[in-house]
């Protein structure tokens, strides 16, 4: 080694630090870690759980920084009940901000991948976790929404994007979701594009891009997604939802929506939508009607689904709704929720009447009728039924028996 | 506390001492199974000829009280804790007690809180010689830590009431905080600037006791009323300027939990109750006033007037929730045992079918049956469940006590015995092979509610029955312990326990059910 580069090494040998820890802090850990050149690894570990888990806590510890080829350190870890996947990320983060283990991870054990999610899946609620908030993961599946978002966007701190990547990525791969599709919110490129490197492996169903203003990120995004798939080997489909959050995104929406076959939907970001307009966000949403009519046209003129924002008042559960019925008489199909609590609420607004259900099964009905007679023609009463009818009461009908609204015909 | 204590297993399969501070015990033998003889305890024979003709019995402080109560070294000194974490009357008494210079008292609250922490230094000091209380806190680590020089008792409310009437604690003196209260000792809790509703837990020491005090800052003329504590059994009435903190007396509001985890279990426990019937007009409820049961109580609510269903009463620790069933018309009566919040004490006093109860009417062994089994449903707490259903209240998973057992031992005794718990807390597992205290047996525990899913004992087959084709998550407790167990990353290590007992777990009888073991 000659005297330059081990100048180079030593530079790069500094303390890192990753997590939380404190009395209101739950389900995280603080590590810290000073790189040493002898002296093998010792750790001090101080846990809310020592007495239950401290050895597997310290054993933990041990061979992620043996993944991560960590072989001197000195190691502090101040555990707030973390699970094991938080765990391995704040090591991992923590070395890697000590400027080592670059190429190397320390990947918590995978659960079993759920069943690849379809294009055109229900979509009707999809709840924000914040990426650096771990303590929210783990039950989130328990509240039923159709989709968990991992976030590493606006609810992650500009300092904290590296720690929730690798949170969000041990999560993809740890944490059971149990029937939700796992989205994940990157941020604005390029620094989203090394959010896919690191999440795409876990094969995440959906990436959710913020701020498209036109066709050209959807593309880069799904170039990289590609390129990743191929390098690791991923045969599942990884759907892609462009968030239009500007004039300029709406003006462009069709271009968007058309922009790549692996887009599943389109969604629009109300707060930032209205502040580049310059105008308030209120809770009818008037200021927002054209764009999200805009928005709805788009994405059926380029065959995905349209899906709306959230709605941020948490504890006005009857603005919620009204929200909600308005979205879905307005052409969409889902929207997001903030709080678990929001999830029945959307999910009841996104549901078809029972006047809608009674129709679709009488257009059915009728439609069947006439295939039995071998009739091309399909009536119900006075009224002729076109082939787009029959289809859209179909597709109402196989929602309907997925809420459970109607028994599964045979 | 030398010399190994000699232990005995019980009918439980724990290892029980055989004496505790010098009495010999009876190891548990089952439920409803002990049968004591013989008659009830009672307090000396007295002659109203020697207490003064106009009914006044004030005397200048505390310490001139104890003083003529006779208290002397060794006596048994006993306090309530209706006052909570704002109480100053029990410190003030062992403190008086202490200026007095008498020694090695046993100090016999209903319960313990962190605030009267100053009792450490009464026991440092040889004042004190032992607590037989729930203490958590401060007083439940010196306990665990080996320091207190007699065994803590760990009673329920329904077994202090029993080891009263059976003779098993005679106490010397009782000082009774007293909200308001007149010179003739007629006291009550429901008025006054440290009101704090009902004054239960007191009536058996005021019966019971050889000598009692009643203690007041808020003395009225007689007649104080109402009384729940007849003045005909207090000796000497004490007016001080504040026996509470009122802050901490009650709470100002009772919040029901945010946590969506936790909504979660309460909105389980209610619908199982609509689901098994339960829920029916002329049905009984009891819940606690942690943010599940609140919560519970707020869904049940719901539920009840959408099915336009009526309870017959529902039991307290009373909260605004259970207070508004009862003025919406949705129960008849609240039958409450202590008051959490400032609504439940205005109720109190306001509203005659807001009854205080005590221990004696709802949970008492010795009674000619009592309340608790005519309750249709109990919502309860606990730290750790076991495969068997058995459950702890008293220690943390690592020995260390938690908090006292309170009415919950006597509450097992309903028709439907269900705890609310997380599936897990800061990664530890609540749902366990084998509990570390064992504080109620698993045959009278009929349900396990937890965020993932809801465990029916399989004693209970007619619950398992009625919930059938209820939507709900109906699954073995051995599932939901497998899942929690691979979310936490295995089965947590069991913490090493010492092998000196440093305070027992009473059942509801008397005998003794488990043994606190010193840590660290």
């Amino acid at each position: 080694m000659t005297k330059n580069m081990a100048n180079a090494e030593a530079q790069t040998k500094r303390v890192g630090e990753a997590g939380h820890w404190g009395k209101d802090v739950r389900s995280d850990a603080h590590v810290w870690i000073e790189p040493r050149d002898r002296g093998g690894i010792d750790i001090v570990l101080e846990s809310r759980v020592k007495p239950y888990y401290g050895e597997a806590i310290r054993n933990q510890t041990e061979s992620a920084l043996e993944a991560l080829a960590v072989a001197h350190a000195q190691v502090l870890i101040h555990d707030e009940g973390a699970l094991p996947f938080v765990i391995a990320a704040r090591i991992e983060t923590a070395v890697k901000r000590a400027g080592l283990a670059k190429d190397k991870n320390a990947l918590p054990d995978a659960n079993p991948l759920p069943e690849p999610s379809a294009r055109d899946r229900m979509r009707r609620s999809r709840l924000y976790l914040p990426g650096s908030e771990p303590k929210y993961f783990v039950n989130a599946l328990l509240h039923g929404p159709d989709a968990i978002i991992l976030d590493l966007e606006d609810s992650v701190h500009t300092t904290e994007k590296d720690a929730a990547r690798l949170l969000v990525r041990n999560a993809l791969r740890a944490v059971d979701f149990g029937g939700c599709e796992r989205m994940v919110r990157i941020n604005q490129l390029p620094l989203g594009l090394e959010d896919l490197d690191e999440i795409i492996p876990e094969c995440p169903d959906l990436i959710l891009i913020p701020k498209v203003e036109g066709p050209n990120q959807v593309m880069e995004v799904g170039q990289r997604i590609e390129h990743l798939k191929m390098r690791h080997d991923l045969k599942r489909p990884i759907w892609m939802m462009p968030i239009l959050e500007s004039a300029v995104g709406i003006e462009n929406a069709y271009k968007i929506a058309s922009a790549s076959a692996q887009i599943a939907a389109l969604t629009i970001g109300l707060e930032d939508y209205t502040a580049d307009l310059g105008v308030p966000k209120t809770v009818l949403g008037t200021e927002s009607l054209f764009a999200r009519q805009r928005l709805v046209n788009a994405a059926r003129a380029a065959g995905v689904q349209a899906i709306d924002s959230v709605f941020g008042d948490v504890g006005d559960i009857e603005g919620l709704r009204c929200w909600g019925l308005n979205a879905r008489a307005l052409g969409f199909e889902g929207m997001g929720c903030v709080h678990p609590m929001q999830i029945p609420v959307v999910h009841q607004a996104f549901a078809p009447t029972q006047v809608e259900v009674e129709k679709a099964l009488r257009i059915i009905a009728a439609f069947n009728q006439a295939q039995e007679k071998g009739l091309a023609v399909v009536s119900l009463g006075s009224k002729m039924i076109d082939p787009p009818v029959v289809q859209r009461a179909l597709k109402l009908i196989a929602r309907a028996e997925s809420m459970g609204l109607v028994t599964k015909t045979a | 506390m030398t010399q190994k204590p000699e232990l005995a297993l019980n009918a439980a399969g724990r290892m029980v001492p055989a004496m505790v501070n010098g009495r010999p015990q009876i190891p548990y033998i089952g439920v409803a199974k002990y049968q004591p003889r013989g008659r009830k305890a009672a307090p000396p024979l007295r002659t109203a000829a020697n207490y003064p003709e106009d009914g006044n019995k004030i005397v200048a402080d505390l310490e001139t009280a104890l003083r003529k109560c006779g208290l002397r070294d060794g006596m048994v000194i006993s306090s309530h804790h209706h006052l909570r974490d704002g109480d100053k009357v029990a410190l003030m008494a062992l403190e008086a007690a202490s200026r007095i210079g008498v020694k090695d008292l046993t100090w016999f609250p209903s319960a313990s809180f962190p605030s009267q922490k100053g009792a450490i230094e009464l026991m440092e000091s040889g004042v004190i010689h032992h607590i037989e209380g729930s203490m958590n806190g401060p007083l439940g680590d010196y306990c665990t830590q080996g320091k207190m020089r007699g065994m803590g008792v760990l009673r329920s409310h329904g077994g202090r009431w029993q080891a009263i009437q059976d003779g098993e604690v005679h106490i010397d003196v009782a000082v009774i905080a007293a909200p308001t209260a007149d010179a003739f000792g007629n006291a009550d809790g429901s008025h006054g600037k440290s009101a704090c509703g009902s004054l239960g837990f007191a009536l058996a020491d005021s019966t019971y006791a050889d000598n009692v005090i009643a203690v007041t800052d808020n003395l009225v003329p007689f007649p104080c009323i109402p009384w729940q504590i007849q003045g005909n059994n207090v000796d000497y009435v004490v007016q001080v300027d504040s026996i509470g903190d009122p802050e901490k007396i009650v709470s100002g509001t009772t919040q029901i939990t945010r946590s969506p985890d936790r909504l979660r279990i309460a909105e389980f426990v209610a619908r199982f109750l609509r689901e098994a019937g339960i829920m029916r007009n002329g049905f009984s409820f009891q819940a606690g006033a942690g943010g599940i049961a609140l919560a519970f109580v707020d869904y049940l609510k719901r539920m009840m007037k959408e099915a336009g269903v009526k309870a017959r009463f529902v039991r307290g620790g009373s909260t605004k929730y259970l207070v508004e069933l009862l003025e919406e018309g949705l129960t008849d009566y609240i039958l409450d045992g202590q008051t959490f919040d400032l609504d439940g004490v205005k109720s109190m006093a306001n509203n005659p079918n807001h009854v205080a109860t005590s221990p004696f009417t709802s949970y008492n062994y010795h009674g000619k049956g009592n309340f608790a089994s005519l309750v249709d449903a109990v919502v309860l707490g606990a730290t750790e469940v076991d495969v068997n259903f058995n459950a702890n209240v008293v220690t943390h998973s690592d020995g260390r006590l938690l908090h006292g057992i309170g009415g919950w031992q006597n509450c097992l005794a309903s028709g439907c015995t269900i705890l609310a718990v997380p599936s897990f807390r800061d990664r530890i597992p609540v749902i366990v092979d084998e509990v570390t205290t064992l504080t109620g047996p698993g045959e009278l525990i009929d349900v396990i509610a937890t965020e993932r899913g809801i465990a029916i004992n399989p004693r209970r087959r007619d619950l398992i029955d009625a919930a059938k084709g209820s939507g709900l998550p109906i699954r073995p407790i051995q599932d939901i312990k497998a899942e929690v167990e691979k979310i936490c990353g295995g089965k947590p290590s069991r913490p090493k326990s010492g092998d000196r007992p440093v305070a027992v777990v009473k059942w509801v009888d008397g005998t003794v059910l488990d043994t606190v073991w010193q840590v660290g």
